[in-house]
C-alpha cells in the first residue's frame, strides 16, 4: 500500500501510471492470471475495474494487457483480423498513450497481440502471448442463465445440457449450428468459451506454442490456456466437427484456407471475398501474391490507397 | 464503410472533432458554467454522484458538461475516474439518525418526535409548466418560511417503532463479518444484504423504479408504508490508525428511505414490521423509495416468503441494475461483428440449400406419387 | 496503515527500484514460468537485498503478488526473525497468518521442513482459484531429473529437479495433481530464476 500512494496518480494531473491500471489492480489481475494458467479453462473471478472505455468494448482484454505489459513489448491490436477497425485503433491508441509502448501490425513482431474475433492466420511463437477479448466467458450461459447453476455444473463437470443442445441442433437442423464462440474442452475437463471467434478459429487454439489469455470485463472474469495444451470443440462420434471452407481464395492476395470476409461491391450482387486477417493478406501481398480481384478497382478501398473519414456536415 | 480499409485512425479523430462542436452547440449562446449545473441541476448532479458512485459535485457537473447531459455517460465518466483513485481505507458508518434535516416525512405517523418537515419538494405542485422561466428573467423568489433549526432531536420511525418491539431489530452483522466491496471483490451468488444494498446503491434509477414498480403491481408484494424518508447533511467520520483517534473529512448531503412492511410472524418470529433500506448521494427521493421496496423483495429468503417474482430474484437484479455495464454491452452491438456474421450468413446460406433441396425432392415425389394416383384411376 | 507502528521505513530494507516496472519484469518470469512446468525462468533479484533470511527471489516474489488482499504464511526459518514478517508487512501490506489452510502464498525458506502441501488452501470445486501458492526457496543448479512432467505448457514432456526438498515431496505433488481442479501451485524460486509445477502438471517420479 505504502507504494500506491505515491504512484497513482490520478487523471486530473494530466499523466497516468505505466498502462493506466494502478499497482494494486494489476497485481489482483497478475494473481488471476496465474491461477487461470494453473488451472486450465476455469474462469477466475476477478475484481475488474472501470475502464475509461465501455464495458463490451474489451475492458476485459484490455485489463489483462494492462497487466502484462511491459516496457521492451510490442503491441499488436486486431478486431476482426485487421488491425485497422475503429476499436483496434482506440485500443492501441490508449496503450500508446498510457504505456508508450511500440505497437505493430506485424504479427511476428508483435509479443502481445491483444484480439477481438479472430486468431491470426500465421501460426504464433513461444515467446508472443494472445490476449483475448471476451463478452460472455460462460459458455452455458445460454443455456442456463443462473452464475450459481453454472457454477455447479463446472464443478461437477456435468456438461450433459450443452451435449444436448448441440445434439439438438443436429436433430433440427442436420448441423450444429454455432458458427461463433463453439465451445471447447479444455485438457479433458473445463468445456470453455473461446470467445466470438469464428469456429474456423478454434484448431489454432488446440496445442498452441503462445500462452492464451482470455479476459471478461464485464463479467469479471479471466481464464487462460497455457502453450501445448489439448484444446478439443465439443462434437458427435457421428457428426464429427469441422471448420467453414470458403470455396474460393482471398481476391487480393489469393490466398486459400483462410478465413475470408465477404464485401458487397455494388447493389448488383457483386462481391469479393478478402482475408480476414489484414496483415496477413498484405505480407503475402508483399511477397508478390496476387489474387484474381486484385486489379479490381474496388479492391483499392480495401488495400489502403483509399481512405475513409466521418463525413463532417459542416 | 466505418472499418476495415485504411483510415479508421482518421475517422476516430474527425468524428471526436465533430463531437466536441456538436457538445458546445451554436457559440453564439454562453457555455455553461459548472456552477451553474452544479446549482440549477442539482438533481441531475445527485443521480451522476449516486451511479458514478462518488460524491464530488463537481466533478459530477463536469462530467455532465462533457456528456451533452447524458446522465448515464456522465455517470460512466465518474466511474472511469473513481477507479483510478487511491483508497486510503473505509469510513466509520454514517449516522443517518444525526442527519441535519432539511426534508423528512412520514406517512405512517400523523406527527412525531422532529415533527414532519416537507423542504424542498416537487410534491404537491401543479405540473404545469412554468413560462416565467422561459423568459429572460427568473420569477421573483420568495423567501421561504423556515422552521427555525432546533437540536430537537429527529429520531427515525424506525427506533419509535423498535422501542415497542414492533419492528425488526437492525440487523447486525454476525461477528466477525466483513462488510463486502463489490468495487473490490468480484459479485459472487447468494450476495448478502451488504453487498445487495452496494449495488442498489449504485444501481440504475430507471430499472430500480421499474422493480419496485413490478412489486406494486402483484409481482411480488413488498405492502409497503413510507416509514419515513429523510434529506438533509451527516458528517463522514475517519477512523485514522496512526493517529489512534476519528477525524471528520466532511458533509454530504443523502437521502434516507425506510419502507416499512407487515411481516406475518413465522414459527420462529412473532407477527412484526419488517424494513426495506434505500440510501442515496444526494436529494434521489425516487431512487431511494425504489431501492427500499427493491431491498424489502430481495430478503424472501431470510424471511420464509414465497419466491414469485422478478424483483426478489437477487442474481436476476444484481446482474442487471448497473447501467454502465449495461449500456456498455448494448451499445457494443455496434462494433464491427462482421467475422461472425460472415460465419452466420455461411450458415444460413447452407440451410436454405439444403432446405430448397429438400423441398423439391419432396414435390418430385408428391408429383410422381400423384400422376401414379392418376394413372391408377383411370 | 498496515504496518505496524513500531516499524518504520528507514529500519526497514527497502523494496523493489523501480516498482512498476521490477514487478512488470518479475511478473512476466512468473508467468511464464507457470505457463511453461518445469523450464528455469531467468530472474535476477540480487539487487534486492531484504531482511534476512528472506531470500531475494522469494522477496522478489512477494512484491510482484502480495499486498493486503493476500495472506501470508511464513515457515518457521522465516517466521523466526520478526523482521521478515515487518518487512513485508511494510512492503507489500499483506496480513501474517500462522494458519497454512487461510494463506493465499506460502513462502518457505527452508523447503526440507515444509510441512504436508495438503494443509495448505486447496481452493473448493466451485472456487479452486481460492488455493495457497507455494513459493519454495531451492538452489541454483539442478540435480539428476526426478520427475517427468507432462499436461498443459508442457510439449509431450519434460524432466525437473530441485533441491533442497523435503522426503515424499513428489508424491505428495502426484496426489495435489489428483486433485485436480483443486490443489496448491509451487513456484521454485532459486537464485537464478523461477520454475514451477502447477496443479495441471501430471507427474511421474523416475528411478534414482
Amino acid at each position: 500500500m505504502s507504494a500506491d500512494r505515491q504512484m497513482n496518480t490520478g487523471p486530473d494531473e494530466g499523466h497516468y501510471n505505466f498502462a493506466y491500471l494502478d499497482e494494486q489492480t494489476k497485481r489482483m489481475i497478475r494473481r488471476a492470471i496465474l491461477k487461470g494458467i494453473a488451472v486450465p479453462g476455469y474462469q477466475v473471478p476477478f475484481a475488474s475495474r472501470e475502464m475509461p472505455m465501455p464495458y463490451g468494448w474489451g475492458t476485459g482484454g484490455v485489463q489483462v494487457t494492462a497487466a502484462i505489459l511491459g516496457a521492451d513489448d510490442r503491441l499488436k491490436v486486431i478486431d476482426q483480423g485487421s488491425d485497422d477497425t475503429t476499436n483496434a485503433v482506440s485500443i492501441r491508441n490508449f496503450f500508446e498513450k498510457t504505456a508508450g509502448v511500440a505497437t505493430t501490425t506485424r504479427t511476428e513482431d508483435a509479443t502481445v497481440i491483444q484480439t477481438r474475433h479472430r486468431i491470426p492466420e500465421a501460426p504464433l511463437s513461444e515467446e508472443q502471448v494472445l490476449v483475448y477479448q471476451v463478452p460472455i466467458p460462460e459458455p452455458l450461459r445460454f443455456l442456463e442463465p443462473r452464475e450459481t447453476e453454472t457454477r455447479k455444473m463446472h464443478a461437477l463437470a456435468e456438461y450433459g445440457l450443452m451435449h444436448v443442445k448441440l445434439y439438438e441442433d443436429i436433430a433440427r437442423n442436420g448441423h450444429i449450428a454455432t458458427t461463433y464462440a463453439y465451445p471447447v474442452e479444455v485438457n479433458d475437463r473445463y468445456v470453455m468459451d473461446p470467445s466470438p471467434t469464428p469456429k474456423f478459429d478454434n484448431p489454432k487454439m488446440h496445442e498452441m506454442a503462445a500462452l492464451q489469455l482470455f479476459g471478461a470485463g464485464r463479467e469479471k472474469r479471466i481464464y487462460a490456456l497455457p502453450p501445448y495444451t489439448k484444446v478439443k470443440s465439443l462434437d458427435f462420434d457421428d457428426h464429427p466437427f469441422e471448420v467453414q471452407h470458403f470455396d474460393r481464395p482471398c481476391g487480393l492476395c489469393g490466398a486459400e484456407l483462410v478465413y475470408l470476409d465477404e464485401v458487397i461491391l455494388d447493389d448488383k450482387g457483386g462481391r469479393m471475398f478478402v482475408c480476414s486477417d489484414s496483415d496477413f493478406c498484405e505480407d503475402r501481398r508483399a511477397r508478390g501474391h496476387v489474387g484474381d480481384m486484385a486489379a479490381d478497382p474496388a479492391a483499392a478501398s480495401l488495400t489502403g490507397s483509399a481512405s475513409t473519414s466521418a463525413r463532417t456536415p459542416e | 464503410m466505418y472499418v476495415a480499409v485504411k483510415g479508421g485512425e482518421k475517422a476516430i479523430r474527425n468524428a471526436h472533432r465533430l463531437l466536441a462542436r456538436r457538445r458546445r452547440g451554436r457559440t453564439d449562446v454562453p457555455s455553461l458554467t459548472l456552477d451553474q449545473i452544479a446549482e440549477q441541476m442539482a438533481l441531475s448532479v445527485a443521480r451522476v454522484m449516486g451511479e458514478g458512485s462518488l460524491y464530488d459535485e463537481a466533478l459530477a457537473a463536469l462530467a455532465i458538461k462533457q456528456s451533452r447531459g447524458d446522465l448515464i455517460e456522465a455517470a460512466f465518466l465518474i466511474r472511469a475516474y473513481r477507479t483510478t483513485l487511491p483508497r486510503f481505507g473505509y469510513s466509520e458508518p454514517l449516522d443517518t439518525g444525526a442527519m441535519l434535516v432539511e426534508r423528512r416525512i412520514s406517512a405512517t405517523y400523523k406527527d412525531l418526535p422532529g415533527g414532519q418537515l416537507l423542504g424542498p419538494t416537487f410534491d404537491y405542485t401543479h405540473r404545469l409548466l412554468d413560462f416565467t422561466l422561459a423568459a429572460e428573467g427568473e420569477p421573483e423568489l420568495e423567501e421561504a418560511e423556515r422552521a427555525a433549526l432546533t437540536d430537537e432531536a429527529m429520531p427515525r420511525v424506525t427506533d419509535l417503532l423498535s422501542e415497542e418491539g414492533l419492528m425488526e431489530a437492525d440487523p447486525l452483522p454476525e461477528e466477525g463479518h466483513v462488510v463486502g466491496d463489490l468495487t473490490r471483490d468480484p459479485l459472487s451468488f447468494p450476495a448478502d444484504r451488504d453487498l445487495r444494498l452496494q449495488n442498489l446503491a449504485r444501481g440504475d434509477e430507471g430499472f430500480l423504479l421499474a422493480l419496485a414498480y413490478s412489486s406494486q403491481r402483484g409481482y411480488g408484494r413488498t405492502h409497503p408504508f413510507t416509514g419515513e424518508i429523510r434529506y438533509g447533511a451527516v458528517e463522514v467520520e475517519f477512523f485514522a490508525e496512526e493517529l489512534g483517534f476519528t477525524l471528520t473529512l466532511g458533509e454530504i448531503r443523502l437521502t434516507e428511505c425506510q419502507m416499512v412492511n407487515q411481516f406475518n410472524g413465522s414459527a420462529k418470529s412473532p407477527p412484526k414490521f419488517t424494513r426495506g433500506y434505500g440510501l442515496v448521494f444526494g436529494q434521489a427521493e425516487r431512487k431511494a423509495m425504489a431501492m427500499s421496496m427493491v431491498d424489502r423483495a430481495l430478503r424472501w429468503e431470510e424471511l420464509g416468503e414465497e419466491f414469485t417474482a422478478p424483483v426478489q430474484d437477487t442474481e436476476f437484479v444484481l446482474s442487471h441494475s448497473d447501467n454502465i455495464q449495461a449500456t456498455g454491452f448494448v451499445e457494443h452491438l455496434k462494433l464491427p461483428h462482421y467475422v461472425d456474421f460472415q460465419a452466420e450468413l455461411d450458415l444460413v446460406r447452407r440451410m436454405r440449400k439444403e432446405w430448397f433441396a429438400a423441398r423439391e425432392r419432396r414435390d418430385e415425389e408428391l408429383g410422381l406419387a400423384a400422376g401414379k394416383d392418376q394413372e391408377a384411376a383411370e | 496503515m498496515t504496518a505496524s507502528p513500531n516499524l518504520t521505513s528507514a529500519a526497514l530494507a527497502p523494496a523493489f527500484a523501480d516498482a512498476v516496472h521490477d514487478a512488470q519484469s518479475c511478473f512476466r518470469v512468473l508467468m511464464q514460468a507457470m505457463a511453461r512446468p518445469g523450464t528455469l525462468q531467468a530472474f535476477d533479484a540480487a539487487a534486492l537485498v531484504p531482511e534476512a533470511p528472506l531470500p531475494a527471489a522469494l522477496a522478489a516474489a512477494a512484491l510482484t503478488l502480495c499486498d493486503f488482499d493476500t495472506p501470508i504464511w511464513l515457515d518457521a526459518t522465516l517466521a523466526a526473525n520478526p523482521a521478515v514478517a515487518g518487512w513485508l508487512r511494510f512492503h507489500t501490506g499483506a496480513p501474517i497468518t500462522s494458519d497454512p489452510a487461510e494463506a493465499a502464498f506460502a513462502f518457505v525458506a527452508r523447503p526440507e521442513s515444509l510441512p504436508a502441501l495438503a494443509g495448505y488452501a486447496q481452493g473448493t470445486l466451485e472456487y479452486p482459484d481460492r488455493s495457497t501458492m507455494l513459493i519454495l526457496a531451492v538452489e541454483n543448479g539442478s540435480p539428476a531429473p526426478q520427475v517427468r512432467l507432462s499436461g498443459p505448457g508442457v510439449q509431450s514432456s519434460t524432466d525437473f529437479a530441485a533441491a533442497p526438498l523435503p522426503p515424499r515431496f513428489w508424491p505428495q505433488m502426484m496426489e495435489n495433481h489428483r486433485r485436480f481442479p483443486r490443489g496448491v501451485d509451487v513456484i521454485f524460486a532459486a537464485p537464478a530464476g523461477f520454475a514451477a509445477v502447477p496443479r495441471s502438471t501430471d507427474l511421474t517420479i523416475l528411478e534414482a
